[in-house]
């Protein structure tokens, strides 16, 4: 077997120096009737890589590649190009097959890019802050509000409904058994978001507010007034980033008030991947630091005076605090935050300008034309790379009647609100850099016939 | 072409050998200094090219950027370099022996790697019409049934993202289930052993947490715990093989006890690697534990992650697991989400997390079974807990192990400081491992053991590997043993010496400043 070195003369060596006659000696402690003999049925014996690689590109051919056909699905995760040095590069050894970086001083490696990471992120989002990662966009939106609840001591979360639909889905579930009290509603297909109601509905029990930019049908506005509002109330404004790539273009939810910034990184090396791994972006003001979930890592020097990195601020994490940590979170995502940081180095800010500009270009251009097809209106006034359509049908059909022509033509609002029968003629069509005029031309012409 | 040799010596004789000068540029040889982005990229410098966009007016809603936003670019050589020499920093099983106890820090398959890239796998979105993705679900399906049998548990949520985030998926549907029959019970009981997602997960789920007694031979004190059950108890959470790497031999006692006083049993299952294909979690009366598919099946540790913690479930707890999931029937597949649960899984808890889980981590893990199938998973368990007993056997004549003499341990050998000269900690043996070319083990965990040092090997250290480790260490605890001063002062070798994490905390500097430049 070619992951295991022993050989049966090495297993002999070894079993005479721990002093037993076999290995199932050393499972004496496993009752006898827990105890397996043979190989567990039902499953097949060992591989050869080939007969693997066989078996995982046959189920890998039953799938619609995206990048095989005219593709415009968003809602939360975004098809980019990612430079071939990023995936080679999180390929080293020395950082796929590290873990955590306990031992700071064989650790630079890691560490160094996370103090970086760190700085990115909080200066994409405007924050003073950030943290070394979380698991995704959805569950750093949930600690966020959690966080909000341990710093203004109330339990009111008043959820924009422009949030993601997941994301709120995550917050209802955890909320159940906290006792928060989450409140949320599904979008209008509006051009307005719901920022003034927002505004409105703050009162003295609410911990935070938390609007999505751009939200999830793709409008965006201005924070300020509701994160002034929200913090003469006492609360907090959270925002979350499901698509960094818009910072490049517009204001970031930092500099217009916001105190916790959450996002999914997913956009900047990570790729699709079906949903995971991905990485939560955590960003906020510096006055909640000690407030915030997982990893942190921090400038420091060694006994040479040499500058190096460690992780820090651990008292706030499970492994010291066990039962009163800020978040149970260990794991978190290393490898993908390290993709980020990577693709943020190759960008820079020109690079971000230039790619945030190319996207939302040609999603200006794509929104024209799928305007001029009869029977389909845009709502949105505003958008960054990701708009909303209203279809004379259902739109769900129309997304497979689309895939039966090899297009993925965007996420239908059906698929994301089952429940809301006002929200099922609605199209969520996402338009970045990697899309080609060929394939809007494809999407248009498709669209026509399957209306028509 | 030749080698012009002369006037050039060919010895090394004459030359003096003694303490290392400093170097003009602070690099030694291979171990170079690397700055950062912030001091060596600019505004200006990529290294990506665009197409220049599409004439198109502005549809920002007039919130367009009016300030710098302070992000360095590289170009694509100067990326290379600065990514490449970092990693040079760092310590990888690639490089070497990492015995990081509670870590299963085993070998990862390339082949692994190379499957998950498939764009079959890493190219789809996870909100494509199923129609396009079945053979998606269909991975899903498999690992689901590999990881159902290899357990003996009816039931699998896969979306969990990592050990953490599983056991709050289990707490949660204990929670549920004991809402659904009305019954609010507020304590969870966990042994001090426990690791700390343990504690945290059960606050964060609410509940009140209590300590589990354990006995002098390293064990949930049974007589302790049922004395301790009662109708507030929800559940224990119980790691087996446990943090101190023995068996919970009464693990089934304990099932039955808490079962019959209505609570539930959570398994803590990051050890899992240690009696995969010999044990079944199911035939011990577990009702919900997770599996760390980046320690027992291989997929990489990355630096901290990414991770995967599907978690099994009893008949009990099935109906309460979270949403989404996917379902097989006649060789189609389909998601059952919040739209169509009503239909048969009313009562599942919800979502924890936006889409499906860590497709990235199922398809390793995946190819990682297919490549051992069933002989060869319960190989690595023989393995794994065969190489430690050997350290534990190699060790303990230098080494108190406290829980030696009570007989074998499973994948893991356990250590204490004691018997260390005055001043010399477990801390100073991790820095002189460092020194000799190896990843410490697990320090100052778990809390039960002063001064702990958990080592595990996992089956994919030769023999040789281990002989070395072993020889490495007695030379290190010799020199805690004598008081030697070199071994306090170390690393000495490593690209950095000791850290000060104090200053660290107290002065916190988590984000680069411009200012210090000018510094
Ligand atoms: C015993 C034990 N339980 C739980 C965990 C948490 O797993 P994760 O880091 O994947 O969240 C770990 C990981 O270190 C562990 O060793």
């Amino acid at each position: 077997m070619r992951y295991l070195p022993l050989t049966p003369d090495d297993r002999d060596a070894m079993l005479a120096r721990i002093g037993v006659a076999s290995v199932d000696d050393l499972f004496s402690d496993v009752p006898e009737e827990a105890r397996l003999t043979g190989t567990i049925r039902d499953l097949p014996d060992h591989a050869s890589e080939m007969a693997v690689e066989r078996h995982m590109q046959k189920l890998a051919n039953k799938n619609l590649v995206a990048g095989s056909v005219p593709f415009f699905l968003g809602a939360g995760a975004y098809r980019h190009h990612v430079p071939s040095s990023v995936d080679h590069l999180i390929q080293r050894g020395e950082f796929l097959t590290a873990y955590t970086p306990y031992q700071p001083e064989i650790a630079q490696g890691t560490l160094q890019v996370l103090f970086e990471f760190q700085t990115q992120v909080a200066r994409l989002f405007g924050c003073d802050v950030a943290n070394a990662s979380m698991y995704d966009g959805s569950t750093a939106c949930w600690e966020a509000i959690t966080m909000a609840g341990r710093i203004t001591r109330r339990k009111k979360a008043l959820l924009s409904n422009g949030l993601h639909p997941h994301y709120v889905s995550v917050a209802n579930s955890m909320a159940r058994f906290t006792g928060d009290d989450v409140i949320s509603s599904a979008p209008e297909l509006s051009a307005k978001t719901d920022i003034a109601d927002l505004i409105d509905m703050i009162d003295a029990e609410t911990s935070c507010v938390v609007v999505q930019y751009p939200d999830i049908l793709g409008r965006m506005e201005d924070l300020t007034a509701l994160a002034a509002k929200a913090q003469e109330a006492g609360a907090l404004l959270v925002a979350v980033v499901t698509e960094p790539v818009a910072l490049g273009a517009v204001k970031s939810p930092g500099e217009m008030g916001a105190d916790i910034v959450v996002g999914e990184g997913q956009s900047l090396g990570v790729g699709l991947q079906f949903g995971g791994p991905y990485v939560g972006l955590f960003a906020c003001k510096q006055k909640y630091v000690r407030q915030m979930p997982g990893r942190l890592c921090g400038e420091t020097v060694d006994a040479e005076g040499k500058r190096g990195f460690v992780l820090t601020l651990s008292t706030r994490e499970q492994h010291i605090r066990r039962e009163k940590a800020t978040s149970n979170i260990c794991t978190n995502s290393g490898l993908c935050a390290l993709a980020f940081s990577i693709h943020m180095t190759l960008l820079g800010e020109k690079g971000l300008r230039d790619l945030a500009q190319l996207n939302h270009a040609k999603a200006v251009k794509a929104a024209q034309q799928l305007a001029q097809i009869d029977g389909v209106s845009v709502v949105n006034d505003s958008f960054f790379n990701e708009f909303t359509v209203i279809l004379p049908v259902d739109a769900r059909e129309a997304v497979r009647e689309l895939a039966d022509r090899s297009i993925l033509g965007g996420v239908s609002l059906g698929r994301l609100y089952p429940n809301e029968s006002e929200l099922s003629h609605a199209l969520l069509i996402t338009v970045t850099e990697t899309c080609t005029d060929a394939d809007v031309d494809a999407l248009v012409s498709a669209l026509r016939e399957v209306l028509s | 072409m030749s080698m012009n040799n002369q006037g050039r010596p060919t010895r090394s004789e004459d030359i003096e050998t003694g303490c290392a000068p400093a170097t003009f540029t602070g690099n030694r040889a291979l171990i170079l200094e690397e700055k950062l982005i912030f001091e060596s990229g600019s505004t200006d410098r990529t290294g990506i090219d665009f197409p220049a966009a599409p004439d198109a007016p502005s549809k920002l809603g007039g919130l367009e950027r009016s300030v710098e936003i302070g992000l360095p670019g590289l170009s694509e050589s100067e990326t290379v370099r600065h990514y490449t020499r970092l990693s040079r920093q760092n310590y990888g099983i690639d490089l070497g022996f990492f015995p990081l106890g509670s870590c299963t820090m085993k070998h990862n398959p390339r082949l692994n790697e190379k499957m998950a890239r498939l764009p079959g796998f890493a190219d789809i979105h996870p909100l494509q019409p199923q129609q396009t993705v079945q053979g998606a679900y269909q991975v899903i399906d498999e690992l689901a049934d590999w990881l159902k049998t290899l357990t003996g548990m009816p039931a699998v949520a896969m979306s969990p993202k990592a050990g953490a985030h599983g056991e709050l998926c289990g707490v949660l549907a204990i929670r549920s289930a004991l809402e659904a029959r009305g019954d609010a019970r507020e304590v969870i009981l966990v042994p001090e052993s426990a690791h700390g997602t343990n504690p945290a997960t059960a606050a964060f789920a609410g509940y009140k947490v209590e300590d589990i007694p354990a006995t002098k031979e390293g064990r949930v004190d049974l007589d302790a715990l049922i004395a301790r059950l009662g109708p507030d108890v929800a559940g224990v959470m119980i790691t087996n093989p446990n943090t101190c790497g023995l068996f919970e031999r009464d693990m089934k006692k304990i099932s039955d006890a808490v079962h019959e006083a209505g609570g539930f049993v959570y398994c803590d299952g990051a050890n899992f690697n240690a009696i995969v294909g010999k044990v079944r979690p199911g035939d011990l009366g577990v009702d919900a534990m997770h599996i760390n598919l980046h320690k027992t099946f291989s997929t990489p540790h990355g630096g901290g992650g990414p991770g995967s913690g599907p978690v099994v479930f009893s008949e009990a707890l099935a109906p309460f697991a979270p949403l989404p999931f996917v379902e097989g029937q006649g060789g189609e597949y389909r998601l059952v989400e919040e739209e169509n649960a009503e239909e048969h899984h009313a009562s599942s808890f919800g979502r924890m997390v936006a889409f499906h889980g860590q497709m990235g981590m199922f398809t390793r893990a995946l190819t990682y079974m297919l490549s051992h199938g069933a002989d060869g998973l319960r190989q690595v368990s023989e393995d794994a807990v065969l190489n430690a007993n050997y350290i534990l056997r190699s060790l303990e004549d230098v080494l108190d192990a406290p829980f030696a003499p009570s007989g074998p341990c499973m994948h893991e050998a356990l250590f204490s400081d004691k018997g260390f000269a005055d001043g010399f900690t477990t801390l100073d043996i991790a820095k002189g491992l460092i020194d000799e070319g190896f990843h410490p083990m697990t320090m100052y965990f778990p809390l039960v053991v002063h001064g702990a040092m958990l080592i595990e090997p996992t089956e994919t250290e030769s023999k040789d590997a281990i002989d070395e480790f072993v020889g490495a260490l007695r030379h290190v605890v010799a020199a805690a043993k004598s008081g030697d001063a070199n071994l306090k002062a170390a690393p000495h070798h490593a690209p950095r010496r000791r850290l000060d994490e104090t200053m660290a905390a107290r002065k916190p500097v988590l984000v680069y400043k411009d200012s210090e430049t000018a510094a």
